[in-house]
């Protein structure tokens, strides 16, 4: 996020994308509920679902899969015609904006009706409230990332905050919920293939000779390297022989897992390391078992980036390692000295290689977490980013073309499916499905369709029904609801026994390596 | 006098705009009671606990909702405001089972009244939150046993049949702070008061059981509650709060990140409460954060390391499993060199452990291939 969860309280408009928030993020809804009934902010929600956030809408756009930078187009045209943007920061804080203009000029709200399926009186009512906003807040989600235009989805959303004055002002910005716990913290420590901690690229001889000085060692690769998306049809093709998987599930949350079991089955040598025998630990030769966050000392950043501490609260079961001691211990073995005495000890390492957290000790954060960047030890951190400039200096508005999504319906496969989580699920469901409580109140998998599509296709409420896509098939409850709309059915992936991801489309972002969960193609019947 | 003071108890305070009697006090570290009063929501003036007594007014004035206004001399624990405190204690407690030790003892057994009361809780226990109660709490603080009046019977039955919340109507004082918690701060509008005069209940819907209602158990509602009504079903009559101890850290969840407090014993987690006046989250949580803990004492953990042989895991040690692959990956880096090699990090753990596993797939394996599942 550019901005803090509490600065979401301060804006007047609050613009919610691709995010079911209350199932997703249940605590930061509340602050967007609270912005709305006690403040008074407008909320626009733009969503495929008729999620519970929209009972607190002013306006709810409901556009048809993958047609995000049509809609995010057409709120600018509407913006730039109606000159309602911000000039000052347009002149001063960015460049691109002729391009911009040129690109978004055909996008009519007209035009992007017929794409989008949004009323085109819609898309100029939403333009006039986030333009008319002194701080408009945009949030987002999986919803807009998970789709082969997902890095164009994220470009259009800044540009719509940067043509508004949206960006390193309190109440604005563009803030991506993060969906889990630090998946910040695994990106800001290097867990990507082209950037070391503190997003040093791997390809810059200066990082590169740092970290060689910093750990001691000659000969990193420059190369940057693969994705998890790109790792698997290597395996497929033996070029990859090996993989070490630390608390991770991709047997329930790859697409097309049909083919991803396949690459996996490829691998010489698998080694997996969690905390439960996972459908991905199962496939492994060697599964190493780990503590849980309750058995350990250490930090998580937040989707706020904020770091946190993490801290041990109880032993663990039996012969269970914290997961950087076992991958210490492999590396000492493998003649490369790992010895740290404890994870303050890593800590420590960390804040002298990534200048990001530099000034981050377990001390300052003993009460209340810092916010990244935090360079030295006298700064405050930083809630709100870009309050002066971008790190490239002037933010670049991208002019970018709407392309539909890799799969649409046809005769054989007429539903349009989209995947997403529940409240009382986390997921894969490893953890969550451990609790009887939670299983209580969402048992099993389900396909969520509307009343009329129900009746279209002969089927009732609680039906069990085959749902099939041009990869697989799984046998799931038909659950009518009031938050599908006619054509679209969702199904959440926790499941393994009826992985939505059997269905799902592995095509991808040509940038972010993103496969499309949020669109493929389906049929449902009823079950024999 | 200055124009933007009040006098509390002799002490001359200034004001802040838009403030209360309640907020000035405590800004200025005096202590007033409250039992309605709700942080982070709108003050109702309920319960009538919090009421001070101002000088030239006509009766005592609930110090949460009535303005601090410049001139005003205030007394917080006057005789009368103290009589008043008493009666309004008195009244509560006789509303319901308030069975804790407030009562007092005849020669050392257990009054009619508590063993009545144990039998309707069918349990040999005081009150489940017996030591961790404000009603108890302001008893003892002024001294009030709860038997000046008769006690009234419960009205309404005890709602147990959801996986996560028990509502014991017995012990509700009808003060309102979990209504607030769940429409003021959650915002989830699934409670309210429902009925009128005697007969008045805290109601889901049209008063439904919770989970036949728009509750989605976040469980604010219990953090709230300053008595026994509402109440965690798995650490009802397991968790005392001079048995366990607390440790603060972050929930393992979503990425809010929201702070969260452990209640452990006997080296298990016996109850999760959010970290009060800290942010992200400053108390609330979600059910997974709240209830979702039971994976942590889950009795499929993994407990010592397995080797697959012939298709089947075999337990193995640490030593021999960290062997095997060390020497595996050593073969295959060497052989295939390190880009036939990938590791997989997680989102999971700890930045500790991300960064490590950074080191080792750039260090000793000498590859970039290294990913989460940020993308899915």
């Amino acid at each position: 996020m550019t901005n803090t969860i509490a600065d979401i309280e301060e804006a007047d408009v609050i613009l919610v994308t691709g995010s079911n928030t209350t199932e997703n993020h249940p605590v930061i809804s509340s602050v967007v509920k609270r912005a709305v009934t006690r403040r008074g902010a407008k909320l626009i929600v733009v969503d495929p679902r008729r999620i519970k956030l929209v009972d607190f809408a002013d306006k709810w756009l409901r556009q048809n899969l993958g047609t995000d930078v049509a809609w995010l187009n057409g709120l600018m045209h509407v913006i730039i015609k109606e000159d309602l943007h911000d000039k000052s920061f347009v002149e001063n804080r960015t460049e691109g904006f002729e391009e911009l203009k040129a690109m978004v000029e055909k996008f009519t709200p007209e035009y992007v009706s017929e794409i989008t399926g949004i009323p085109a009186k819609d898309i100029v009512e939403a333009a006039r409230l986030y333009a008319g906003a002194r701080a408009a807040s945009i949030l987002y989600c999986m919803g807009i990332t998970q789709h082969v235009t997902g890095t164009d989805n994220v470009k259009c959303l800044a540009s719509l905050a940067m043509l508004c004055g949206n960006l390193g002002n309190r109440g604005g910005g563009v803030n991506p919920l993060r969906g889990q716990n630090n998946v910040q913290g695994a990106c800001d420590m290097g867990g990507l293939p082209n950037v070391f901690s503190g997003y040093q690229p791997v390809n810059d001889p200066g990082a590169i000779s740092k970290m060689e000085k910093a750990w001691g060692v000659s000969g990193l690769s420059d190369k940057p390297g693969l994705t998890v998306t790109q790792m698997l049809p290597k395996a497929h093709t033996g070029e990859f022989k090996s993989m070490y998987i630390i608390g991770e599930n991709p047997l329930v949350s790859d697409a097309d897992l049909n083919h991803a079991e396949e690459c996996f089955s490829h691998l010489d040598f698998l080694v997996v390391q969690d905390i439960f025998m996972t459908e991905t630990a199962k496939m492994a030769d060697v599964v190493l078992p780990s503590c849980c966050f309750a058995e350990k000392d250490g930090t998580f950043a937040n989707t706020e980036r904020r770091v946190q501490r993490v801290r041990k609260a109880v032993e663990p079961p039996g012969e269970v390692w914290e997961d950087w001691r076992i991958t210490a211990e492999i590396a000492t073995r493998m003649g490369f000295d790992m010895g740290y005495a404890n994870a303050a000890a890593v800590f420590d390492e960390i804040t002298r290689v990534t200048p990001s957290y530099g000034g981050i000790t377990w001390d300052r954060i003993e009460k209340e977490g810092l916010h990244w960047p935090c360079p030295a030890a006298d700064h405050p951190g930083t809630p709100i980013l870009h309050t002066e400039a971008f790190p490239i200096g002037k933010g670049k508005f991208f002019p970018i073309d709407f392309l539909p999504p890799a799969e649409t319906t046809d005769d054989e496969y007429p539903l349009y499916m989209t995947t997403g989580r529940v409240l009382y699920h986390y997921h894969t469901g490893s953890m969550t499905r451990k609790t009887d409580g939670l299983n209580e109140r969402a048992p099993e998998s389900f396909v969520e369709m509307s009343r009329a599509d129900a009746d279209k296709y002969g089927l009732a409420d609680g039906d069990r029904v085959k749902v099939a896509s041009r990869r697989g098939e799984i046998e799931v409850l038909l659950s009518v609801s009031d938050k599908a709309v006619d054509g679209t059915v969702f199904i959440p992936f926790h499941y393994a026994e009826a992985a939505a991801n059997r269905l799902t489309n592995s095509a991808l972002d040509p940038v972010s390596k993103i496969p499309e969960l949020k669109v493929c193609a389906v049929r449902i019947s009823k079950a024999a | 006098m200055d124009e933007n003071t009040i006098i509390i108890n002799g002490n001359r305070l200034t004001v802040q705009p838009d403030e209360t009697i309640l907020e000035t006090a405590r800004r200025n570290g005096i202590d007033i009671p409250t039992l309605c009063h709700l942080k982070g929501a709108i003050p109702t003036g309920a319960c009538r606990i919090c009421v001070v007594e101002v000088e030239k007014a006509r009766s005592l004035m609930p110090a949460c909702t009535t303005p601090s206004q410049p001139g005003m001399v205030v007394h917080t624990e006057s005789p009368e405001v103290v009589v008043s405190r008493r009666m309004s204690l008195e009244l509560l407690l006789a509303s319901g089972n308030h069975n804790c030790a407030v009562r007092k003892s005849d020669t050392g057994s257990f009054t009619a009244f508590q063993l009545e009361v144990q039998k309707y809780d069918n349990t040999d226990d005081l009150c489940p939150v017996w030591g961790d109660c404000e009603l108890q709490d302001l008893a003892y603080r002024y001294q009030v046993s709860g038997e000046a009046f008769e006690s009234t019977a419960p009205r309404y039955p005890m709602e147990t049949v959801n996986p996560f919340i028990v509502r014991d109507f017995s012990r509700c004082v009808l003060c309102g702070r979990c209504v607030q918690a769940c429409n003021d701060i959650q915002v989830n509008n699934a409670i309210s008061f429902g009925y009128r005069g005697s007969d008045a209940k805290i109601v889901a819907g049209g008063d439904r059981a919770l989970k036949d209602s728009d509750c989605v158990f976040c469980g604010e509602c219990i953090q709230a509650c300053p008595v026994g009504a509402l109440v965690e079903k798995d650490s009802r009559y397991v968790w005392r709060p001079w048995e366990a101890r607390k440790i603060r850290t972050t929930c393992s969840y979503c990425g809010v990140g929201c702070q969260l407090t452990l209640h452990v014993r006997d080296n298990r987690v016996i109850r999760v409460t959010g970290t009060e006046d800290s942010p992200p989250n400053n108390g609330s949580l979600c059910v997974k954060g709240r209830f979702g803990y039971s994976f942590i004492h889950s009795p499929e953990r993994l407990t010592s390391p397995q080797i697959k042989e012939n298709g089947k895991f075999r337990e193995a040690s640490w030593d021999e499993a960290l062997d095997l692959v060390a020497r595996r990956f050593t073969e295959i880096r060497d052989a295939h060199g390190g880009d036939a090699m990938g590791v997989l990090t997680s989102a999971r753990v700890t930045n500790e452990d991300n960064y490590l596993a950074n080191k080792f797939t750039r260090a000793v394996l000498k590859t970039n291939n290294i990913d989460h599942c940020a993308r899915l």
